[in-house]
C-alpha cells in the first residue's frame, strides 16, 4: 500500500517545487479579483453599505494571503498530498502520454461539435479517449463509440427534447 | 401527529409509479457508481443535473437521494472485496471488511454492511423526519444576520476542520468563492470578473463547474496515474449471516447510528469522523479484541451503520437550513437552485410535497437497496471488471455531453476544460475539492445575506450581531480560527503525550478520496 509513504505528508508523486505553480496561480487569481474589484463603481447607498466591492476585496485578499503562505510552506518543504483512489497508482509520475492525447480528443470535440455535429465529434471523443487510455481493440472500440454517440443523440432528442447539433449528418439523422 | 400526517402524505407522493421508478433508478445508479471506481455519488448527480432540467423537481430529487444512499451501499461492497475504499467514509470498512473477506467471510461482511446500512439508514431517516421540522420551527424565526453567521460557520468548518492541510483548504475555498463572483452583482447590476466576455455575464453555471471539477478533473487525474497492474477482487457468494454474526452485529449497528446521525447533521461532521469513532468504540467494547485487525465483524457493522446514519444526518441541515455539509449535499443544493427552488427553512412551508415526498422516498429507497444489495452483491461486484478505458472515456463523454446540453454552446466546453485542468492540479497538489464546491455555492448566498442584514439595519454594522444566535455562532467561528493556536499551546505544555493511536490508513486526508 502507498499509504505508509503518504502518511508522512510526502507522497511519491509530488517532489520538487512544482507546487509553487499553485501558489503563483493563487496569487494571479487574487490579483485579478482585486484588479477587477478596483474598477467597480460603488454608488452611494444607505441601505447597501456593503456594495459590490466588499466581497471581491475580501476574496482577493484571501487568495493573495494563501498564495504567500503556500509559497512559504512549499519552500520550507511542505507538500500537498496527491489524491489517491481505487484506480490511482501514485508510484509512477503523471503519465503525460495518456493525458495529452486525452486532452487532444477533448479539444477536438470542442472544435468539431458545432461543425460536424455531436454524432461525429462524440464518436471521435469517445474513441480517442479509449485509445489514449490504452484501448487497442480498434473494431470493438469503434463500434462502442459510434453506438454511444448515436444512442445519446437520439436519447436526448426523443427522451429529453434537447436537440444536439446534427452537423454534417443533418439530413441523415 | 402533524409530522406523521405529513410523512404519510409524503408516502403518497413517493409511491406514485413515476416517483417510484425514479427511486429505483436512483438506487440502482447509486449502487453502480458506489461500486465503480473513479465515480462517486457527487459526480454522478453532477453529471445527471443537465439531464433533469425538464423533470419534475420532486422526481429528480428523489432520484438524487437514491443515488446518495445507494453510493453508500455500493461503496462498502468495493471496500470489502477490493480493499480500496471508494468513498472516504468507507475507509474504515475496508480495514476489517477486507480482512474478513480474505479469511473467507466476505459473505458475512457484505451482509452485516448491507443490513447495518439498512437499519441505520431507516433510523436516521426517521430522525431526519422528526428533527428537521423542529430545526425549521426554530430557524424560521431567524433573521439574515443569523443565517449569515451559520453559513460562514458552514463554510469555515468545511475548510478548516476537515482536511489535512488548513492552508490548502483556504486556498481551495478562495478559488471557489472567486468562481462564484463571476457574473452580475445582484444589487447594483455591475459585471464582476466578466472581462468583457458576454457569455460570462450570467455567471458560470454551477453544473458546468461541478462537472468540470468532479468529472473532468477526476478522469484526467486517474488517466495520469492509471493503475496498470490488475487488482484482485475476492470472489463472493450470496451474503448471509449466522446467528452468532447477528448477535455480534446488532449493538454496533445501533451505536454506529447514534454516532453517525448527529455528526452528519453538524456543519463539519461528515461521515469520516463518526465511522472512525464507531470503529474505536467497537474495538473497546468488543468481547473478541483478538479479532480486531484480523477481520472482526463489529468493525464492519458499526462504521457502516455510522456511515449511513450520517448521510441521513447530512440531509437535516440541507433541507432545514439550506446548508450543505458535504460534496453530495452541495450538488443536491445546486439542483434545488437549478429548479428555481429557494433552499432554506421556508422550503418546508413552500414545498411540503417535495420535502416530505423526498423523506418518504428515503425509506423506500433504503428498503430497495437492501433488496438489491443482499441477493445481488456478486452481480454488482462484476461491475469492477469493466475495462478502464471505457469507464474513463465514458466519464469524459458524459461530462462533455452534460455540460454542453446546459446551454448548447461550445464555450461551456472550454470552461469545462479549463476548470477540469484546475481540478487536475488540485488533486495533484493536495488542494481539497470540497471547499471549492461549497465556496462556489455558499459564496453568493453569503453575500446576499450580508447585504440583506445591512438593509434591515439600515446600514448599521451592529446589524450583523443583532441576534443572539449570530453572536453564539461567531464565537464558535472564532474558536475554530483560534484552534491551531490553542492546540499549539496544548502541545507545548504536554510534550510527552502522543496523539491517540490511529490506524495507518486513517491518516490520509478524508477529502483525498474521491467524492
Amino acid at each position: 500500500m502507498t499509504q505508509q509513504a503518504t502518511a508522512a505528508g510526502k507522497p511519491a508523486a509530488g517532489t520538487g517545487r512544482s507546487e509553487l505553480g499553485i501558489a503563483a496561480l493563487l496569487g494571479v487569481a487574487g490579483a485579478v479579483v482585486l484588479w477587477d474589484a478596483s474598477r467597480l463603481v460603488v454608488p452611494y447607498s444607505v441601505s447597501d453599505p456593503v456594495g459590490p466591492k466588499t466581497l471581491p476585496i475580501i476574496i482577493g485578499s484571501l487568495l493573495l494571503v494563501t498564495a504567500v503562505m503556500l509559497a512559504v510552506n512549499v519552500l520550507r518543504g511542505g507538500r500537498g498530498q496527491a489524491e489517491e483512489g481505487e484506480d490511482v497508482d501514485l508510484s509512477h509520475p503523471s503519465d503525460w502520454k495518456t493525458v495529452l492525447p486525452l486532452a487532444g480528443a477533448f479539444v477536438l470535440n470542442i472544435l468539431l461539435i458545432g461543425v460536424a455535429g455531436w454524432v461525429v465529434s462524440g464518436t471521435l471523443l469517445f474513441w480517442g479517449s479509449v485509445w489514449a487510455l490504452g484501448g487497442r481493440n480498434y473494431v470493438r472500440d469503434g463500434v462502442v463509440s459510434v453506438t454511444m454517440a448515436l444512442l445519446t443523440f437520439y436519447g436526448f432528442y426523443f427522451g429529453l427534447d434537447i436537440k444536439l447539433p446534427a452537423g454534417i449528418l443533418a439530413g441523415i439523422l | 401527529m402533524d409530522t406523521f400526517n405529513l410523512l404519510l402524505q409524503g408516502f403518497s407522493t413517493a409511491l406514485t409509479p413515476m416517483n417510484l421508478m425514479f427511486a429505483c433508478l436512483g438506487v440502482l445508479l447509486g449502487t453502480a457508481v458506489g461500486v465503480l471506481p473513479g465515480i462517486g455519488p457527487a459526480m454522478a448527480i453532477a453529471l445527471l443535473l443537465p439531464l433533469t432540467y425538464n423533470l419534475e423537481p420532486t422526481s429528480a430529487l428523489i432520484m438524487f437521494a437514491g443515488i446518495y444512499y445507494g453510493g453508500m451501499y455500493g461503496g462498502s461492497t468495493t471496500s470489502i472485496l477490493l480493499n480500496t475504499p471508494g468513498e472516504s467514509s468507507t475507509v474504515i470498512t475496508a480495514i476489517e471488511g477486507h480482512k474478513m473477506a480474505k479469511a473467507g467471510r466476505a459473505a458475512q461482511a457484505l451482509a452485516t454492511a448491507a443490513i447495518g446500512s439498512f437499519v441505520a439508514g431507516t433510523i436516521g431517516t426517521a430522525l431526519l423526519a422528526a428533527f428537521a421540522p423542529l430545526v425549521v420551527k426554530f430557524a424560521v424565526s431567524l433573521g439574515p444576520s443569523s443565517y449569515l453567521a451559520i453559513m460562514v460557520l458552514g463554510l469555515l468548518t468545511v475548510t478548516a476542520v476537515l482536511g489535512a492541510s488548513k492552508l490548502r483548504g483556504f486556498a481551495s475555498v478562495g478559488l471557489g468563492l472567486a468562481i462564484g463572483l463571476v457574473g452580475m452583482d445582484p444589487v447594483t447590476g455591475q459585471q464582476r470578473l466578466v472581462f468583457g466576455i458576454p457569455l460570462l455575464s450570467d455567471g458560470l453555471d454551477i453544473v458546468v463547474v461541478a462537472v468540470a471539477i468532479f468529472a473532468v478533473g477526476e478522469a484526467f487525474w486517474i488517466a495520469a496515474h492509471l493503475r496498470r497492474s490488475k487488482m484482485s477482487t475476492i470472489p463472493v457468494g450470496q451474503p448471509w449471516m449466522g446467528k452468532q454474526d447477528w448477535k455480534r452485529s446488532w449493538k454496533p449497528w445501533l451505536r454506529g447510528t447514534a454516532l453517525g446521525f448527529p455528526f452528519g447533521a453538524m456543519p463539519a461532521g461528515g461521515a469520516e469522523v463518526p465511522t472512525f469513532l464507531s470503529y474505536s468504540v467497537e474495538k473497546k467494547l468488543t468481547k473478541h479484541p483478538e479479532e480486531f485487525g484480523h477481520g472482526a465483524i463489529e468493525g464492519v457493522a458499526g462504521p457502516e451503520a455510522a456511515n449511513n446514519a450520517s448521510a441521513a444526518g447530512t440531509l437535516t441541515p440541507l433541507l432545514a437550513l439550506g446548508l450543505p455539509t458535504n460534496a453530495t449535499a452541495g450538488v443536491m443544493l445546486a439542483a434545488l437552485i437549478q429548479f428555481g427552488i429557494q433552499p432554506g427553512p421556508l422550503l418546508f412551508q413552500n414545498e411540503p410535497i417535495l420535502v416530505w415526498g423526498l423523506i418518504a422516498s428515503l425509506f423506500i429507497g433504503n428498503t430497495l437497496l437492501l433488496l438489491i444489495n443482499l441477493p445481488m452483491a456478486p452481480l454488482w461486484a462484476r461491475l469492477l471488471r469493466i475495462p478502464r478505458p471505457y469507464l474513463y472515456a465514458g466519464i469524459l463523454f458524459f461530462a462533455t455531453l452534460g455540460a454542453y446540453a446546459v446551454n448548447l454552446q461550445a464555450f461551456d466546453l472550454v470552461i469545462l476544460l479549463v476548470l477540469g485542468a484546475l481540478g487536475f492540479a488540485m488533486r495533484r497538489f493536495g488542494l481539497p475539492i470540497l471547499p471549492l464546491i461549497i465556496g462556489l455555492i455558499l459564496g453568493p448566498r453569503i453575500e446576499n445575506q450580508l447585504r440583506k442584514a445591512f438593509q434591515l439595519s439600515a446600514g448599521d454594522i451592529s446589524g450583523l450581531w443583532s441576534e443572539p444566535l449570530a453572536v453564539g455562532v461567531y464565537a464558535v467561528v472564532a474558536l475554530i480560527l483560534a484552534w491551531p493556536l490553542v492546540a499549539l499551546a496544548w502541545r507545548r505544555f504536554r510534550p510527552g503525550e502522543e496523539a491517540v493511536q490511529v490506524p495507518a490508513s486513517l491518516e490520509r486526508d478524508p477529502h483525498q478520496s474521491r467524492l
